[in-house]
């Protein structure tokens, strides 16, 4: 089966052809030609001025050529949790939806807090399609008492530290975590929520949650974990505080804060925290079920002002895949979490550019070189010559309608099905490689 | 046109009550019309033949009862499914057990249950009407239809009806469902408790609420007084003083004289005297709390009558 066999090759040459390369970190936002070889970004030149030949061409004409996306916050579920998704078919999901490198997160059976585990998740066995780099538990089994070995878990390829599930909520224990993340340059990654005051909660507090009858988490519990993070930021020189899944209005205040005196704080927000609110939970739908809880309109609004205005430093989906019998239950015991990388893209350019006019370049940055800036990952986020040959090709004017039925996730737990949406991947390459081509 | 859903789901069966936030106008007046002409000792039997499976999940004297007298006397066959004692117990799902108790025979499943949602649920998955019988926090509306029917033997009608609901209010399925029912027809409610137990958005289920921290604010000019049940082992989570709570908002004779001399007192039971109100104002004249109960059987009638019968 030759045509198989071609495929599975390694592309030892691939020129991309006719496209409108658009890669904020090079500061270019044109036509150009693109030559990959041999797993690394050989050229970029001006339209049919690349020197070398290549084995393959892509012609990408109408297309827009981006550097490989970077999904910081992905739920894998291996170790322990294959019936809802394995790191084959988690990061076949993140191929369709144009992402080339994410980074698992570490709640998983038993929780990913030693280095064997971390190396265990980057061995080829597992079967990844795109670059999977693991962020490793801050404190042991996430128990948010003592912490782990950070350096021993950054040497063997953790990117970066985090309990996320649940808040690292001792006040010593994170500053401890931030002092020990400066000494390494290893970034602390905080979800965000005062556990004390979302016991048994399912939603954000506020008149949604009281005409559904449900126990409702109100924002400051976010918003005060992230204001008391970043004074310890602002206090412990060098540390690093990434602020997950941001979704209030108080938490962007915070870090809005905190980057004003130069401390090195960073966020990310979801595709579902800037398209829903918390009244499309409707009647009782479990697919809008997620911590941090789909908020109100104020701070939908000011999270859509974050993105634009650079506050924000990354999209990042929090693909949190569960199965069908986790989800079809009364909404209070259902799972928390949807899947969510094969509709990123998609909703970033359907909402964020086709409707609150962000222009497209900023929405790559916070795809590629945003999320490369936070976890430093080097030689990618960018195509410039020399870097890793991870690119995402995409059509920004193809309307396509999202069938949860055809995704690759193990699990179809979106409140997306069916929607009809602008933006569309063509082609995901990771190391030279195309690894996703739409049909 | 964008859908939310990504599982096979229905659209609740007709004759289903899920809620009275989204029942229609003419439905509700529908129900109370059909309610007035039920008369539990000399009902028809509309019902032969039709299995009624009662689901409860959580405690109930009243409307468990008040359901299966309803049912019965239409001639129906009557299950009462607990959680204890069930398969519930061993972990069975609330979908296996809806779908085994349609294999079984259901016509219909009256369900009560502590999660909010859970006939809704339920209700998309199964093709015979699903009775809500009280679901955690959220809604109660057979409880808010029988009081309507109640307030509508003392008073003409809701239109420019002052009532006053005191109490827990966040816990309470009853007070939302009443919200609902009574605003929608004209009434003017004014929501008493303390900040805990009353928070502001409260006033956003409807149009026609209005908050006060003051039961005397509450009570003048009322013509009707709906008192909820307020739980000790809550007060005490919350730090909120017993005593204190009770000097702010016990309802007593010398507060029901606030209200207006034709002024009635409900309560949806079950009732603790000397807590959220006193012996003298539960068996004084103007309580309808026996009433209230009484008329819960035509009121049930009705609804399993527009479920499952021909109704007129």
């Amino acid at each position: 089966m030759p045509n198989v066999k071609n495929q599975r090759r390694e592309m030892a040459s691939l020129l991309i052809k006719g496209g409108h390369v658009i890669d904020p970190a090079a500061k270019i936002n044109a036509p150009m030609d693109i030559l990959l070889r041999e797993g690394r970004v050989a050229e970029v030149a001006l339209p049919n001025k690349t020197r070398g030949g290549a084995d393959e061409k892509f012609d990408a004409r109408g297309l827009i050529v981006a550097p490989g996306f970077i999904d910081l916050h992905v739920h894998l579920r291996e170790p322990g949790q294959s019936y809802k998704e394995t790191i084959t078919t988690g990061t076949a999901a993140a191929a369709a939806g144009g992402f080339t490198s994410v980074c698992t997160m570490p709640n998983t059976s038993p929780v990913v807090d030693t280095e064997e585990w971390v190396a265990w998740l980057r061995h080829p066995d597992r079967g990844a399609v795109v670059n999977v780099f693991p962020v490793a538990a801050a404190t042991r089994a996430s128990r948010g008492s003592s912490l782990t070995d950070f350096a021993a878990l950054q040497r063997a390829g953790a990117v970066a530290v985090t309990d996320d599930g649940k808040p690292i909520h001792d006040d010593e224990v994170m500053r401890a975590a931030l002092r020990l993340g400066a000494e390494l340059n290893l970034p602390v990654v905080q979800h965000a929520e005062d556990t004390r005051f979302t016991e048994q909660c399912s939603i954000h507090e506020g008149p949604t949650s009281f005409r559904l009858g449900l126990r409702g988490m109100p924002a400051a519990a976010e918003g005060n974990v992230v204001d008391r993070d970043v004074h310890f930021a602002q206090q412990i020189r060098e540390s690093r505080l990434h602020v997950a899944h941001l979704s209030t209005s108080d938490a962007l205040k915070a870090v809005r804060r905190g980057k004003r005196a130069k401390a090195r704080v960073t966020c990310e927000v979801t595709p579902h925290h800037f398209t829903l609110l918390d009244e499309d939970v409707g009647e009782y739908n479990t697919n809008c079920k997620m911590n941090p809880p789909l908020r109100s309109a104020t701070d939908r609004e000011a999270v859509l002002v974050g993105l634009a205005d650079g506050t924000v430093d990354a999209i990042a989906t929090d693909h949190a895949p569960h199965a069908t019998h986790e989800k079809q239950v009364e909404f209070e015991r259902a799972a928390f979490g949807i899947t969510g990388l094969e509709t990123a893209l998609a909703l970033a350019i359907t909402r964020l550019h086709r409707e609150h006019k962000i222009p497209l370049a900023r929405i790559v940055d916070l795809f590629t070189a945003g999320p490369a800036r936070v976890f430093d990952l080097r030689g990618r986020g960018s195509l410039a010559r020399g870097n890793f040959a991870d690119v995402t090709i995409f059509d920004p004017k193809k309307r396509w309608t999202f069938e949860a039925a055809k995704s690759r996730s193990l699990s179809h737990n979106t409140p997306f099905d069916g929607w009809q949406f602008i933006g569309k991947v063509v082609a995901t390459i990771v190391s030279g490689k195309v690894v996703h081509r739409a049909d | 046109m964008h859908r939310l859903h990504s599982y096979a789901m229905n659209k609740p069966a007709r004759g289903s009550l899920l809620g009275i936030e989204h029942l229609e106008d003419k439905e509700i007046l529908g129900l109370l019309k059909l309610a007035r002409r039920m008369d539990p000792r000399k009902a028809r039997p509309v019902l032969r033949n039709k299995r009624v499976v009662l689901l409860f999940y959580e405690p109930s004297t009243r409307t468990r009862s008040s359901f299966e007298i309803a049912a019965n006397s239409m001639g129906a066959i009557t299950t009462l499914v607990e959680s204890s004692g069930s398969s519930i117990e061993k972990g069975e799902s609330l979908l296996d057990t809806a779908y085994t108790l349609r294999a079984v025979g259901a016509d219909a499943i009256v369900i009560r249950h502590p999660a909010a949602g859970a006939p809704h649920l339920m209700a998309k998955h199964l093709d015979i009407p699903v009775i809500n019988a009280g679901d955690g926090m959220h809604e109660h509306p057979s409880q808010a239809l029988l009081d309507a029917f109640t307030i509508l033997k003392h008073k003409k009608s809701f239109k420019g009806l002052r009532v006053a609901i005191v109490g827990d209010i966040l816990h309470s399925r009853v007070a939302r469902s009443a919200c609902h029912l009574l605003t929608r027809f004209g009434a003017k409610v004014a929501l008493c408790g303390p900040a805990e137990l009353v928070p502001e958005f409260a006033t956003t289920l409807a149009p026609g609420l209005h908050i006060t921290r003051h039961i005397e604010e509450a009570l003048r000019g009322a013509d009707v007084i709906m008192l909820l049940r307020v739980q000790q082992e809550r007060l005490a989570g919350l730090k909120i003083n017993l005593q204190d709570y009770m000097a702010r908002y016990q309802m007593t004779t010398a507060r029901q004289k606030l209200a207006k001399r034709d002024a009635i007192v409900m309560h949806p039971g079950p009732i603790i005297r000397g807590l959220e109100l006193t012996s003298e104002v539960v068996d004084g004249p103007q309580s309808v709390i026996v009433d209230e109960v009484r008329n819960g059987v035509p009121t049930r009638m009705a609804i399993l009558a527009r479920a499952l019968g021909k109704a007129r």
